[in-house]
């Protein structure tokens, strides 16, 4: 019987299979930042540890750090700890660091794939959930908690139990103002944000590959908002035209070697997935969520479920989550008043992201009582958007292009949106207080978010289109 | 001193709410320490109190009426981010165990991690806690991990649970994974000769 993708990278990595205990997992890339390390370190300092393999671990600054005026210090004390215990970890264990002021420097899920460190058939973690993005190239990629770290850190293995897989396919074309964070949106909102716990998730389908692959990685980067361990993709031309030439990508003879390899990266028609869903895309229409858990997203024209709908058990969260929101159960979004755009996050900040939403403003002006931010995912990012001009695209319709980091995705940094405002973010979590305590986060695409800049309220792009 | 873990038998604190994801357990703003100890006096930290830091009343934690080593919750909880510090708050703040219907994968891990046992109920089970504690404040629940069951104290109600059988050992003998990888150094090695490019 065939292999589906997971199982063929797992078995490629697995070091130790014993019955009765987790597989020990060999790790090839480990990212590390500054929030879920210092611990980790302490840890290894505890135990007279050196880091095993140092050459596999890269770090960044970027959950912690202001997005304007990077030049001078942290303003806030124990962010500026944070950052500092990195840099003087880093240097004591011997592991590259792309701080603060480094030309690499941005959101560690998209500096990865965009220096050429993430690539096919690979095992990547990091101490951060949606590490998951890096499946995208067709690797095994997950978040961990601090210990492990610490035990990566320390032995470049992780103990894990094989995952279930589940394969979910979207057939057809996208229709048009429809973004692959759409197609993301609806799944969860169909499967629920626990649905996928306990899988990996293959994603297939004409509408996947016809994907480019910083789409691909918006989707596989919300695979952890339903519970599943990660998600992937199967690599292919898309993907190796990507990852060709970038700084850190195999080169000459060792490219032809990698390449032969990737080429065989793919599920077998025969393999067998634990669950298979199929959806069709020509059915998905620009998404947002109106509650405090992905997985409660609608079609931008419809409507908040009514209560009467839900079962017994989901009500009390359900109210819960719109007495949060400040939204009432029935309506629809359609012109609601926000007050905050973000674009930006590991989610929607790359560079097409951005040429995206500069192409929609140009010539158009931001609504008067309106903040935009738009947070370019990393140094490159943003370096290339200067490049293109896109920073006076935005200047001109009343915004400003900000400096790398994670932002307004966590309320962690300056960057926090303000009691019981309305916030459309093109980020990931719209949980209680995860922008600011007691913000209100919608969910939704770059291109709806960049409309509802320019309207001042919940808008249909593809009216705009 | 090792930690250990093999039998508990404690009043618990009921918090009657499904999907509790980890920015509630411990907001981000609370991620900035470097060090393990002292999150849990920022446990459910907006749940607990209000903006200007009085605590909230009708809030489950602030109620001395519940008090235990034993936290009980409503399905999915530790749903969201990877951060250990929900397991840290959580044990910091004084609990042993934690009990619900389902748990969120990363959330449980860590959890093990640090000798904090998550007990997976069924929903029935999970109703049946929830529904003694409401009666009497005072129930108490026993949880035995070499057996690996959970009961509650007066009825006599009880119902098995699983966990993985390492990490079950991991518990009662206080060992951790990083002994057990470093004790597999040799295979390691030829692992990473055995491949041709190790990228
Ligand atoms: S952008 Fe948001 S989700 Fe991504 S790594 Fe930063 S905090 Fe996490």
């Amino acid at each position: 019987m065939g292999k589906t993708l997971v199982d063929k990278i797992w078995d490629n990595h697995v070091v130790v299979s014993k019955a009765g205990f987790p597989d020990v997992l060999y790790i090839n890339t480990h990212f590390i930042h500054e929030v879920t390390s210092p611990q980790a370190f302490d840890g290894l300092r505890r135990r007279g540890l050196p880091v095993f393999r140092t050459g596999k671990t890269h770090a960044t600054a970027d959950h912690n750090v202001p997005t304007l005026d990077q030049h001078l210090p942290i303003k806030e004390a124990l962010s500026r700890h944070q950052v500092e215990m990195l840099s003087t970890n880093t240097a004591e264990f011997g592991v590259e660091l792309y701080g603060l002021g480094h030309p690499y420097q941005g959101i560690v899920h998209v500096i990865g794939p965009e220096l050429g460190i993430t690539l096919p058939g690979m095992t990547i973690v990091c101490g951060d959930s949606h590490t998951s993005t890096h499946g995208a190239f067709g690797a095994i990629a997950f978040g961990i908690g601090t210990s492990e770290v610490e035990e990566v850190l320390a032995t470049q293995c992780i103990l894990q139990y094989r995952p279930k897989r589940m394969k979910i396919e979207i057939n057809g074309q996208l229709k048009k103002g429809v973004l692959s964070k759409d197609i993301i949106l609806y799944i969860i909102a169909q499967i629920s944000a626990a649905g996928g716990t306990g899988y990996f998730v293959e994603f297939a389908g004409e509408a996947i590959r016809s994907l480019s692959m910083e789409a691909r990685m918006t989707i596989c980067n919300m695979s952890i908002e339903m519970g599943a361990r990660g998600g992937l993709i199967a690599p292919d031309d898309t993907t190796f035209a990507y990852i060709k030439g970038r700084e850190f990508a195999p080169k000459g003879a060792n490219w032809d070697k990698a390449l032969a390899y990737w080429k065989t990266l793919y599920s077998d028609s025969d393999a067998q997935f634990d669950k298979v869903l199929t959806y069709d895309a020509a059915n998905i229409e620009p998404m947002i969520t109106y509650g405090t858990n992905p997985g409660m997203g609608i079609g931008i024209t419809q409507h908040i479920p009514v209560v009467e709908a839900l079962d017994e058990k989901e009500k009390v969260s359900f109210k819960k989550s719109l007495e949060y929101m400040d939204l009432q159960p029935g309506a629809g979004l359609l012109g609601k008043k926000v007050d905050y755009v973000f674009i930006g996050s590991c989610t929607n900040s790359r560079i097409e992201d951005l040429r995206l939403v500069a192409e929609f403003v140009k010539g158009k002006k931001k609504a008067n009582d309106i903040t935009v931010w738009i947070v370019p995912g990393s140094k490159q990012v943003e370096a290339q958007a200067k490049a293109e001009g896109l920073h006076e695209v935005f200047e001109a319709a009343g915004f400003h292009l900000r400096e790398p980091g994670c932002s307004a995705c966590l309320g962690m940094n300056e960057d926090k949106i303000p009691a019981g405002m309305y916030c459309i973010s093109t980020s990931n979590r719209n949980f209680e207080g995860r922008q600011g305590p007691n913000a209100r986060t919608f969910l939704a695409s770059p291109l709806t978010a960049a409309v509802a800049a320019i309207t001042g309220q919940v808008t249909d792009v593809r009216e705009w289109l | 001193m090792k930690k250990v873990f093999k039998h508990l038998v404690s009043t618990v604190v009921p918090v009657n709410i499904e999907n509790v994801d980890t920015d509630q357990i411990i907001p981000a703003r609370f991620l900035k320490a470097t060090t393990r100890e002292g999150f849990g006096e920022n446990l459910f930290r907006d749940w607990r109190y209000d903006a200007n830091n009085q605590p909230k009343p009708d809030f489950i934690l602030n109620d001395p009426t519940y008090q235990g080593e034993i936290l009980v919750a409503g399905k999915n909880f530790g749903c969201g981010s990877s951060r250990e510090h929900a397991a840290w708050a959580i044990a910091d703040a004084g609990f042993k165990v934690v009990v619900s219907s389902f748990f969120a994968d990363i959330f449980k891990g860590n959890a093990l991690n640090n000798f904090l046992l998550t007990v997976q109920v069924s929903e029935d089970f999970l109703a049946k806690i929830f529904a003694a504690v409401k009666a009497d404040p005072a129930a108490k629940i026993e949880v035995d991990l070499e057996s690996q069951y959970i009961k509650i104290v007066a009825s006599g109600e009880q119902e098995g649970f699983d966990i993985n059988p390492y990490k079950k050992a991991c518990l009662i003998n206080g060992y951790d994974d990083i002994d057990y990888i470093l004790s597999l150094k040799e295979d390691i090695a030829r692992y990473e000769k055995s491949r041709e490019f190790n990228f």
